[in-house]
Order: C-alpha cells, then sequence, then structure tokens
C-alpha cells in the first residue's frame, strides 16, 4: 500500500511534515502527492471515530439484513442507491449469502430506528424481507479496540 | 521503612561469596534505573525491547496449549516439531542447513545460549575477542566460563563495524574465540557480507571460533542480515545464537536457540540438560506458532520501526547530536562529542532537567564514551516529544 495512505489510514491528523520525516522524504512532496491522492478521490473524506458508548446520549446503531428482489436492468444499484440517501444510513453494502444488502442505521433511540425501518425501508418497491439487529456494544471500530486495556508497563531501563 | 534483619551469630555471607563472583562489576545501568523509576513523567528511550505486543495469534496458540494440558518437559534439545520448522525457515532464510536432530539447540533465551557456547568452548586462560561498544553480558558470561574477555574497540568512522586492523592488533596466542553481535546493541551498526569477508581470513588463520549472536537479525534496514555463517566454508566454524525476543516481540517468553556443529551443539546440550534441562513449554509452542505464522506481523513491527528510525535519526542530527546512520537493531548512538560533557554526565542532566532518559555509551564500553544509547522502540508521538526536550537541553549547553 502507499506509505502515505498508510500513515493517514491510522492518524488522519498527521501533517505533512511529520509524513515526510517518517518517510524521510520533502515536505513539499508529501503534500503535493496527499493532494493528488484527494483531487483522484482516492482520499475521500478524513473523519473522527468516536466512542459513542462514552456519551450521555449515544446514538443508537443497528445493521439491517435485506432481500430484495431484483429489478430488470439496473439490479440492486437502484434500490441501493435509494437507501442510501437517506441521512440515518451509515453504510450500505452488497453482501453474498443469504441477504443482499446490509445497512447500517444510526438513530436517536431504538423507537427511531424501528420506526425508521418500517416506513421508509421495509415498504420500498423490491425489499422482501427485513431483519434488524441492534448493535448492543462494539469491540472494534475500524481497526480500533476503543476500551484497549492499558499496554502493560515495560521496565524503564534494560540493557 | 527497610526491614534490617539481624546478623545475631555474626555470620559474614560476603566471606562466602566466590571470588570471582565479587570481582565483576555490577550492571552500569543500574542507577539509571533506579533514578528513571523515581520520575513520573520521564520518556524513556532506555529500553532494549520492542514497545509492541506479541502478537495475538501467538499468545492464543499459547493459552490453547496451556487449555489442553500442554505443561510437561520436552525434549532437552527442544521440541523435534520447533526444530524441524527451525531447520526449515533458517534453510529458507539464509539458504544454510542445519539437521534438526544434531545441530540445532533450543534455549532459554539467547542469553542461556551465550552463556552455554562460552561454558562449552573455554578453557581457563582463554581469550573471547568482543568487540565494542557490545552488550552488557559478554564480559561476565566470558569470565563465569572461566574464560578472559578480550576488547576489541570500534570506531565512529567504521560505522562502528569491526575492522580487520582493530581485530589482528587484539589478537594474542591465547585467542580462542571472536564474538560477533551485529546488528549490535547499542549502536545499531551492521556487518555486510563483504564486511564480514574482510574478517575471515584473520579468523581462519587464527583457528577462531565464531559465536555470533544475531538476535537483532531480522531487524536490518535496506537489505538483508548476513551471517559469518554464510562465507565460503566457515558454516562450521561459526555458532548461530538467535531468538525471537527482538522480531517477534517476545521478550518475555525466554526463548532462543543455537545452531551449529554437532560435537559444538552437543557440549551445549550437555550443559543445558544438567542446569536448564528444557526451554519453557509454553514458550516453545509459542515460538512454533511464531516461525509458522508470524511472518506478516514481524514485518509490519520492522517497517514500523524503520519509519520511526528514518525520522528519529534525522531529528538527532537536527538537533545538533551528530547520528551515522543506525542500519539494524533498533538504536540510534549518537555523538555527544560537541557539548564536552561526558556521556554520563550528560545522560543523568537530561534525565533530570528534561526527564527524557537514555542509556550513557560507556556502559556498552570505554569506545562508547561521547555517545549515547537512545532507543526507538518507542512510540512516534514519545519521539517527537523526546526530540523536543532534548533540543532544549543540548540548546542550553551552549
Amino acid at each position: 500500500m502507499n506509505e502515505i495512505l498508510e500513515i493517514l489510514s491510522k492518524n488522519a491528523k498527521t501533517t505533512p511534515a511529520e509524513i515526510a520525516a517518517l518517510l524521510g522524504m520533502a515536505e513539499e512532496d508529501v503534500a503535493k502527492e496527499i493532494k493528488e491522492l484527494e483531487d483522484s478521490g482516492i482520499i475521500t473524506r478524513y473523519i473522527t471515530l468516536i466512542n459513542w458508548e462514552k456519551l450521555e446520549d449515544n446514538p443508537v446503531f443497528a445493521v439491517l439484513d435485506l432481500k430484495v428482489a431484483l429489478q430488470r436492468k439496473t439490479g440492486y444499484d437502484s434500490v441501493a442507491e435509494r437507501i442510501a440517501r437517506f441521512t440515518e444510513v451509515e453504510s450500505i453494502r452488497l453482501i453474498s449469502g443469504d441477504h443482499d444488502l446490509s445497512v447500517t442505521i444510526r438513530g436517536k433511540s431504538m423507537k427511531d430506528v424501528a420506526y425508521f425501518v418500517a416506513e421508509k425501508i421495509a415498504p420500498l418497491d423490491g425489499i422482501q424481507s427485513t431483519c434488524t439487529h441492534f448493535i448492543l456494544k462494539s469491540y472494534k471500530e475500524h481497526g480500533v479496540i476503543p476500551m484497549e486495556r492499558p499496554k502493560p508497563k515495560r521496565l524503564v531501563i534494560t540493557p | 521503612m527497610k526491614l534490617q534483619l539481624k546478623n545475631v551469630h555474626g555470620w559474614n555471607p560476603d566471606a562466602h561469596l566466590s571470588q570471582l563472583v565479587k570481582s565483576m562489576p555490577p550492571s552500569g545501568i543500574r542507577k539509571f534505573f533506579d533514578l528513571v523509576n523515581e520520575m513520573d513523567d520521564a520518556i524513556s528511550l532506555g529500553v532494549g525491547e520492542p514497545d509492541f505486543v506479541t502478537p495475538w495469534h501467538v499468545r492464543e496458540a499459547c493459552i490453547y496449549s496451556l487449555e489442553s494440558g500442554i505443561t510437561s518437559y520436552t525434549s532437552n534439545k527442544g521440541m523435534p516439531e520447533l526444530r524441524d520448522c527451525i531447520s526449515d525457515y533458517v534453510s529458507k532464510d539464509m539458504e544454510l542447513d542445519y539437521d534438526p536432530a544434531e545441530q540445532i539447540l533450543i534455549t532459554t533465551g539467547v542469553s542461556e545460549a551465550i552463556d552455554l557456547a562460552f561454558r562449552a568452548t573455554l578453557n581457563p586462560g582463554d581469550e573471547v575477542l568482543i568487540p565494542e561498544p557490545c552488550y552488557v553480558a559478554y564480559d561476565p558470561d566470558v569470565m563465569l566460563a572461566g574464560g578472559t574477555p578480550k576488547s576489541v574497540p570500534t570506531k565512529l568512522q567504521d560505522e562502528f563495524k569491526l575492522r580487520p586492523e582493530e581485530l589482528s592488533s587484539a589478537l594474542s596466542n591465547r585467542s580462542k574465540a571472536l564474538l560477533l553481535s551485529y546488528p549490535n546493541n547499542p549502536t545499531g551498526a551492521i556487518m555486510t557480507r563483504s564486511d564480514l569477508e574482510d574478517i575471515a581470513d584473520i579468523v581462519v588463520e587464527n583457528d577462531l571460533l565464531v559465536i555470533s549472536d544475531e538476535v537483532y537479525g531480522k531487524l536490518t534496514y535496506d537489505g538483508k542480515h548476513a551471517s559469518f555463517a554464510q562465507l565460503e566454508g566457515l558454516q562450521d566454524r561459526t555458532i548461530i545464537l538467535n531468538g525471537l525476543s527482538k522480531s517477534h516481540a517476545m521478550t518475555g517468553w525466554r526463548i532462543g536457540f543455537a545452531l551449529g556443529d554437532a560435537t559444538l551443539i552437543g557440549s551445549m546440550t550437555k550443559i543445558h540438560q544438567y542446569t536448564m534441562l528444557c526451554a519453557p513449554v509454553m514458550a516453545q509452542v509459542a515460538a512454533l506458532e511464531a516461525f509458522r505464522h508470524g511472518e506478516d506481523e514481524m514485518l509490519q513491527m520492522k517497517h514500523e520501526y524503520d519509519l520511526r528510525r528514518r525520522m528519529f535519526v534525522t531529528g538527532l542530527n537536527r538537533i545538533g547530536l551528530t547520528c551515522f546512520e543506525p542500519k539494524g537493531a533498533f538504536y540510534a548512538f549518537p555523538s555527544i562529542e560537541l557539548t564536552g560533557i561526558s556521556s554520563e554526565e550528560f545522560a543523568e542532566r537530561l534525565l533530570r532537567e528534561q526527564k527524557v532518559a537514555v542509556v550513557p555509551g560507556n556502559v556498552f564500553g570505554t569506545s562508547g564514551e561521547n555517545f549515547l544509547r537512545c532507543s526507538y522502540a518507542t512510540s512516534g508521538e514519545e519521539l517527537i516529544e523526546a526530540l523536543h526536550r532534548m533540543e532544549i537541553f543540548v540548546n542550553g549547553l551552549r
């Protein structure tokens, strides 16, 4: 993988100067390459990974499995793109296996999410069945273990 | 309050100590250890081990073995599967063949393997040539084996490689063995194949045994580690000592191995069976997993060290602590000559004034004076902060 992408994928706040020091490159060259990655759409956005569970009024997340009746010509795309437009939808992916689409939904409460599924998703043309799984606890997100135990201490000086 | 045990009968334990143990100096690192320990927020660049935890798949394999009740002794030489695995690995990785039945011994860390190699080969008065600066255990280990350590200085202008001139001038008629430890702790120096070829004639002419501690071998940047055993016709003359501590972040497991001629490995095994019996079985199980499936994570850790290495060495040079490019291990060895103070004073004041712990170079031998050992097996953030504090300290000295 591109080394700049690797560093940014772990910490988007790493500055071009820091990346330049790590890779032994010139700062301008790093900045130029990042600009190119952004312009070409390889880097789409810099977002913040939040441990929602630490907040008092944390949002509710659910994974929604959908079975879809295929439509002529457009395949899964038309229904998937339609669902993707809802702001409640965090992600939507075409998957293999028992279901066709896997949708992650974010809402204020369980009721809120249940209402959204019943009112907005289930009645859509082409949706054959829905199965909603509320997320109870997160153990790892985007490669990060949010509540990781502190690293055991090393001896301060060793030969 | 410290408990003081009263010696009511006037018995003097000191009189019962061996003269040899009494004559051995305590490790110079101890003093700094105590100093750093007193501070809460010191950044330590003094640690000689990875900052990574052993990869999960290795820990998990060990946990499973404990659940399955694998808790007995193994063969003295180590589990046959592990020896087979090491034989295959070394054959592919270094193009060297060792018979797992007779030429491989699993030890309790490379530390034990070093001790065994000296004890199996040294007679009283035999000299072991030890390039310095070097790891602190070689000299005492030679002494405990009844031999005499003979330092061979290496220099900054040679990038701390062992040069034939230095080796020649350290020879005597008692010279028995040459200890090589490259990539080197504390300097980060490496010996390339051609560097090793430069000293090969002297080794052969003087019939020296080569004991090669290659525990940092996998941490060689820009190229591949070269071993003395890989030189034409010199495999039998070389005992390779290696382990997973540094490459696979497995220091606490205490697992190492020795590779060499069947007679030498057999003699080391003799001592090992009486003093250690076998390496801990749980660590052997973990080592097997690490050899079989650990390559990817090992390379990832190495890549991470390499990034920090570039950043840290550039930073040291920028703040005026001139540093040659260390091509192996995870240490930078900057010179402090320009500051005009000794390494010990530098290290102690840096710790007290800026709360950054480094190890003064003289701890690793007199040719380490005027240098510092800084480990970059520390997070990037800590390294950046340490550089910042060191810059303030160095500027204050001007």
